[in-house]
């Protein structure tokens, strides 16, 4: 059977659609079937995703309509445009030079824009300390509101503790 | 060990099934997306730049063997014909993208590929591992250790608040993609479907079909991933989709024990039908035979189909696949057609292994 749009190639996608008990059937070949939109073969979820981050991104691009000769970020030479129009940033210096956009944006996608997971260690180790405070803080809320006060006093040392290394770090 | 191994082979260990929950969830993958300190991201790198990072990638890959006893491959993507690279997506150890062109792409890939590191994909790193079953604990337990291996060597771009730096604000944070495939032909006959993705959709996590977009899956299979990294903690985000799965998978469990219950003889016929034109068909496409497949999975689970193994299915799911049936062939160019044929060729010897007792 020859492909019913190209009528050359066989046909190898056979889409049946009943719609209100409409039938119709079609036998496309690979190519005029992707063509056709009716199959995608990708394994990736690949549609216009910046176009979403440039809906995100509107109120602040909005809000700077003035920075015409923008300046771009000195490590990578990405503007704030370019990550419009991208939707993709361009190095680890960007997050730094545009970051009072960028938390705005991190906390529509993400809810929020502070991280509370795994911390690297290399350079990571006050980063790290400072993270655990803030999780045996998080923890002693826990306990105070279950009324479960002898954890809860036992996190409150733990947090003595680290709070006295944390400043004889700083010191 | 080489490539070529890895390409020619069908399985990968979680092709094989075992782990739990296998007869619904195929598998489950963490992905860590990473990033080196002071080097633009792959995107806005030159191509010294990007080579630079593929070659101190490359010197981490004797670590990571020493550290669990597998042998670790380095492949320059680039080197690798464009056919070669479709097999590794349709295998799930690269990405579409990072098959597409060449960027000084690389691939470090495991012997088993359990663990695959895309370098100069959309970020330098993408630290993939993927076990057979519901277990992601296990997966994030592997990622996260090759990530410390990696880590010992090279700094990553972190930051305090926005947490591990990537070329997407979407992945930033823990930078880490958790997901787990599962086969729901039963929530899909009995229409439920629409209403589970509904529900982890609204639960943050985002349900896609397998090699296809919208919510017809082909072969039924379906993928549910985490949409949020950044503002939880890897564990409360594994946590969390472990749950979900869970209950995915019980609420499948339910919709396959409803359609025994209710439609036992109807559905035995089907899966029979199904089990009967794989092992007699000549040209199968591959959309048909996914779904045929999908519904002899399901007759083998329920115990209608005996004697055929369950892990059949997970195989053919990739060998059936066009570049996989390509390579088979062995010749640069098949036609459609030909590759029906073949396909069905290659169904009809699988089954042909295990005899059901029918």
């Amino acid at each position: 059977m020859l492909c019913d749009d190209c009528k050359e190639k066989p046909a190898s996608v056979h889409i049946t659609k009943i719609v209100n008990n409409q039938k119709t059937e079609r036998h496309l070949c690979d190519s005029c079937a992707e063509k056709a939109g009716e199959l995608s073969f990708s394994t990736e979820v690949n549609f216009a995703f910046q176009d979403f981050l440039k809906g995100m991104m509107g109120s602040s691009f909005a809000a700077l309509p003035q920075h015409k000769s923008e300046a771009a970020c000195p490590s990578c030479g990405l503007t704030y445009g370019d990550f419009g129009r991208s939707g993709k940033i361009g190095c680890g210096e960007c997050y730094t030079v545009y970051g009072d956009r960028l938390e705005p944006l991190l906390r529509r996608i993400h809810g929020t824009s502070c991280h509370t997971g795994k911390v690297p260690r290399r350079g990571g180790g006050k980063l790290a300390l400072r993270q655990r405070l803030r999780q045996l803080k998080g923890d002693l809320d826990r306990h105070v509101s279950r009324e479960e006060y002898e954890q809860a006093a036992r996190v409150r040392d733990e947090i003595k503790a680290l709070e006295g290394r944390i400043s004889a770090e700083k010191g | 060990m080489t490539i070529e191994n890895l390409l020619d082979k069908p399985l990968s260990p979680w092709m094989k099934g075992g782990g739990p929950d296998e007869d619904i969830v195929l598998s489950s993958r963490v992905r860590l997306a990473r990033n080196l300190e002071d080097v633009p991201f792959p995107g806005r790198a030159d191509g010294q730049t990007l080579a630079a990072v593929a070659g101190e990638i490359r010197k981490s890959v004797g670590d990571l063997g020493a550290a669990d006893k597998h042998v670790y491959m380095f492949v320059e993507m680039d080197k690798l014909p464009q056919l070669e690279r479709n097999v590794l997506v349709e295998k799930h150890i690269i990405s579409p993208h990072h098959a597409d062109d060449d960027g000084h792409r690389a691939l470090v890939v495991r012997d088993d590929a359990a663990v695959s590191i895309m370098v100069n994909e959309e970020d330098h790193l993408r630290i993939q591992c993927l076990v057979p079953g519901l277990n992601l604990q296990e997966a994030f337990a592997l990622a996260n250790r090759v990530d410390d291996l990696l880590e010992a060597k090279h700094t990553f771009a972190f930051h305090e608040s926005a947490g591990y730096l990537t070329a997407c604000p979407t992945n930033a944070g823990t930078g880490m993609r958790a997901s787990v495939m599962l086969h729901l032909p039963a929530l899909v006959l009995t229409s439920q479907i629409n209403r589970i993705v509904a529900a982890a959709t609204q639960l943050g996590l985002a349900v896609r079909g397998l090699y296809g977009e919208g919510t017809e899956a082909i072969g039924n299979i379906f993928q549910i991933s985490n949409q949020i990294t950044l503002g939880h903690s890897e564990q409360d985000i594994i946590d969390n989709l472990q749950t979900i799965a869970r209950q995915v998978v019980q609420q499948e469990r339910v919709a396959r024990e409803a359609l025994t219950k209710k439609s036992a003889d109807a559905l035995a016929d089907r899966v029979w039908r199904a089990y009967g034109v794989l092992c007699y068909a000549r040209s199968i496409s591959g959309q048909e035979a996914m779904s045929l497949l999908s519904e002899v999975r399901l007759g083998i689970d329920l115990e209608l189909i005996t004697g055929v193994e369950a892990a059949v299915f997970n195989e053919l799911l990739v060998t059936t696949r066009p570049n996989f049936l390509q390579k088979i062939a062995g010749r640069e160019e098949i036609s459609p057609g030909e590759r029906d044929r073949l396909r069905a060729q290659l169904i009809r010897e699988k089954l042909k292994e295990g005899k059901p007792d029918a």
